[in-house]
């Protein structure tokens, strides 16, 4: 194995370029290393002026997301030997606006979750000396592997859809809404629906799977979305047969 | 672009025209949503095919003719060939989207894809009986 490997990063200094260029480092080659180590090395010994996202180095923040060698990828959980010999291209996550080097815009994405009301929705709160409101471990399971989402954004860069149209909901927020739609707590789907069942929104999606297949956690937002999509259909119908039954 | 956020200048990234060539998925979902065009032609032409049969022996005779001629099988082959692959993807694809249940546990998504598999295989068995059979 060699003893060091070359990083080609994406750099975009908006005061002195109109596009993003590529600079190359040389870093360390460790069994032990991942993408991240290697542009914390940049940072640290070789250029001070790299910008990118990281904090927790464990696959829980969801804040160092980049496109390494054309993929979608957490660089802390992406290890640079994968790569050997090299070179690694590490780009910023596609799909998004680039604010500087590796930095994306994500305040897309940030209304847009608002929007799902990721929250629980409950139409009584039960007395606090009634307890909790329990479940049992098959209620659990229905929603649990939604609730793994970090919001990496992986999932958004990986989605053609929301590159040619940044007006769709994309995976996660869905992902997110059925999360809660899911949980035996919440009375809150109704208040949902209008958001997800618009043409921007689950109906937008073409079924590429490219974030299921992207996703660090295992989350499956394109079965979420297709799920919903089933959901949607049988409101519609339901509302056009029995209008005086709805809501 | 201009920033309404405080950034200097934000870079919006373009979308390439062959983006779809850039990864295999992208090529099979592309291949995908276009096997609807052949799924479609083949319904219209087994709907050529009952018309030609109601309007009589001639008429069925020249049907056949013409499906014969050396494009029209090129034609049906291909089309062939996308109605399977929308049929795979299709079954495929069913799990991820449609939960069962029965008695309350949730059927496996690998035996409802079988199940779909089983039902494909039967309906092509009993109709492959009717015409050659």
């Amino acid at each position: 194995m060699p003893d060091q490997i070359t990083l080609r990063v994406a750099r975009y200094r908006p005061e002195q370029e109109e596009e993003p260029t590529f600079d190359e480092y040389d870093v360390p080659l460790r069994k032990d290393w991942v993408v991240l180590d290697g542009l914390n090395y940049i940072k640290d010994e070789l250029d001070g002026t790299l910008s990118y996202r990281w904090s927790c180095r464990m696959g829980i923040c969801g804040s160092c997301g980049a496109t390494v060698n054309g993929e979608p990828k957490l660089t802390c959980a992406t290890f640079l030997t994968a790569y050997a010999p090299g070179p690694v291209s590490i780009e910023p996550l596609a799909n998004f606006p680039i604010i500087r080097d590796l930095v994306v815009e994500l305040t897309d994405f940030m209304n847009k979750l608002g929007k799902v009301k990721p929250w629980l929705i409950r139409e009584e709160e039960q007395p606090i000396e009634d307890g909790e409101y329990l479940q049992t471990p098959e209620q659990l399971d229905e929603y649990k592997q939604f609730s793994m989402c970090i919001n990496c954004m992986l999932c958004y860069s990986a989605c053609p859809v929301y590159g040619l149209d940044s007006n769709f909901l994309g995976p996660a927020a869905i992902a997110l809404a059925q999360r809660y739609n899911f949980d035996s707590r919440d009375d809150g789907e109704h208040e949902r629906l209008t958001v997800l069942s618009q043409p921007e929104g689950i109906w937008g999606c073409t079924y590429v799977g490219e974030c299921s297949r992207a996703c660090p956690k295992g989350v499956d937002p394109a079965g979420a979305i297709q799920r919903y999509k089933l959901t949607a259909a049988m409101a519609a119908v339901k509302s056009l047969l029995m209008p005086w039954g709805q809501r | 672009m201009s920033s309404q956020l405080g950034y200097a200048r934000l870079y919006k990234p373009k979308v390439r025209l062959l983006w779809w060539l850039s990864r295999r998925s992208y090529l099979l979902f592309v291949l995908r949503e276009l096997s609807s065009v052949f799924v479609a032609w083949t319904v219209v032409y087994l709907l050529l095919l009952v018309r030609a049969v109601s309007q009589g022996e001639a008429e069925y005779e020249r049907f056949l003719h013409r499906a014969a001629s050396p494009w029209l099988v090129v034609l049906n082959v291909v089309a062939l060939a996308f109605v399977l692959f929308h049929a795979i993807t299709f079954v495929n694809l069913t799990p991820q989207a449609m939960v069962l249940r029965v008695r309350g546990r949730r059927v496996p998504g690998r035996l409802l894809a079988v199940s779909l598999y089983l039902a494909l295989f039967v309906v092509s068995a009993f109709l492959a009986w009717l015409v050659v059979g």
